[in-house]
């Protein structure tokens, strides 16, 4: 632990939706949490969260246009606790239906797909996280764990080897992914009231251990 | 899985809820961040704050709300009433609202749907539509405006079909003959609608005891069930409500 009370907490702003309550919900976990854009301050937190709301291909637009999309692969790539929410899990990965021809950072090498029907797309609703690995995200949780979420597409399985949760939703959906210093959530834990506290509470931990 | 959602619906005037809200050991029963968290506590899914302000210039306390409510309150919450305009939109999205609900503005020019959902993504755009039994409407059901007192001579199943398409990720439907009544849902409207659109559905209208929310999930196939004055007058707890939901086969998130 360092000597600093508070984990600086970097949440990108790269002009993208409401920030406010990612933003309030990492203070209330414990987190000097700021909403910037400013290389140095990227540089200098203890860990950094890539949100995201929308789309993915104005998402990838805006972080191309504001070159937070290098900034985020510098920190992906420096170690240091990354942790992308729902539209900026979503672009982690290689691409996605949503907008084909337009690619995502690539930190996990495949696709995110339409959720397959005959569901109502978006789930907008609250579902519980089905746990597939034992991961610091889920720490101090019991199950059932419950989640919101508000999405129409979703990561593939892949080789499931990164895949923390799923839910059910017409059959398992990727819920969480991690993979060494990146956390990555499709449901929204700064909206998931207590549990979802924890959950950024559980990444502001390891943003205080990483230094 | 498909998980139903209870959402107590809380109406604000110029940023301080009105018609009461009595929790037992509440300090400021109109303090819209306090009777949140109270929600959150218990285990409502989401918020539904109406704003009743009738003048448009006190419309800056709704926004000076929502960003007081979502500094506090971590579960989702919908603002809806008197949004005119993207930019009232955008300022209430902006101070941290999930959602926002259009309604008269919304029938008068359909394209605001569309411009919100463009900028903010189909799940920010809530369409609230105030429905009335109609023997003119081929559906059986007209849309009226102005909280009920407009007619539009527009049907209700064309529109909220129209408005998925424009771009709304949730249709919040409430039966004016039923609001207010504690008659229950109107069911019959309630399943015509969500079996015609692809979207959530939001049952509302009506509700006066558990077994009605119960009624608007498994025979208005409603997605989510709204309800104001069991929840405020202290007749029932969240609680109570999924427990009886749960009881009939229901799934939801427990309190």
């Amino acid at each position: 632990m360092k000597a600093r009370a508070k984990p600086l907490v970097a949440i990108l702003d790269y002009g993208i939706g409401n920030l406010h309550s990612a933003q309030k919900g990492f203070e209330h976990a414990g987190a000097d949490a700021r909403l910037t854009a400013d290389r140095g301050l990227i540089k200098a937190a203890d860990g950094v969260v890539l949100p995201g709301v929308g789309a993915f291909a104005p998402c990838m637009a805006a972080l191309g246009r504001t070159g937070l999309d290098a900034a985020a692969r510098d920190v992906v790539a420096s170690g240091r606790p990354f942790m992308g929410i729902c539209v900026g899990m979503q672009v982690l990965f290689a691409g996605s239906d949503e907008a084909p021809g337009t690619p995502g950072l690539g930190v996990f090498d495949r696709d995110v797909r339409w959720i397959p029907g005959p569901v109502k797309l978006p789930q907008m609703q609250w579902n519980v996280l089905d746990r597939r690995l034992d991961h610091p995200m889920l720490a101090g949780l019991d199950d059932p764990v419950w989640a919101y979420f508000v999405h129409s597409l979703a990561p593939e399985t892949g080789d499931g080897t990164d895949v923390v949760a799923t839910c059910d939703y017409g059959g398992p959906v990727v819920a969480a992914v991690a993979r060494d210093n990146v956390w990555a959530a499709q449901f929204h834990p700064e909206k998931s009231s207590r549990v979802g506290l924890r959950i950024l509470a559980n990444f502001v931990a390891a943003a205080a251990e990483a230094e | 899985m498909q998980v139903a959602r209870v959402i107590p619906c809380l109406d604000v005037d110029a940023g301080r809820v009105v018609k009461g809200v009595n929790f037992v050991d509440i300090r400021d029963a109109g303090d819209p961040v306090e009777l949140a968290a109270r929600y959150d506590a218990e285990g409502a899914d989401e918020l539904v704050f109406l704003d009743i302000t009738a003048s448009s210039d006190r419309r800056d306390t709704t926004v000076a709300m929502a960003r007081a409510v979502a500094d506090e309150v971590f579960i989702p919450f919908t603002i809806g009433g008197g949004i005119r305009t993207l930019d009232d939109a955008r300022r209430l999205l902006r101070a941290g609202a999930d959602k926002v609900s259009v309604n008269t503005a919304a029938v008068r020019r359909p394209e605001l749907v569309r411009e919100i959902s463009l900028e903010f993504g189909a799940q920010c755009c809530v369409v609230a539509v105030d429905a009335r039994s109609s023997t003119e409407a081929p559906s059986g059901y007209e849309v009226f405006t102005h909280g009920g007192r407009t007619r539009t001579g527009i049907d209700c199943l064309e529109w909220v079909g129209e408005a998925e398409r424009l771009g709304a990720g949730e249709i919040l439907l409430t039966s004016m003959d039923r609001d207010g009544t504690r008659k229950g849902f109107e069911l019959n409207l309630t399943s015509k609608v969500s079996e015609s659109v692809s979207v959530p559905v939001i049952a509302s209208g009506g509700v006066g005891t558990l077994d009605h929310l119960v009624e608007g999930v498994v025979e208005g196939k409603a997605d989510a069930v709204l309800a104001a004055s069991i929840f405020h007058y202290g007749e029932h707890t969240i609680a109570e409500a999924k427990t009886r939901m749960a009881a009939a086969g229901i799934t939801v998130r427990p309190a």
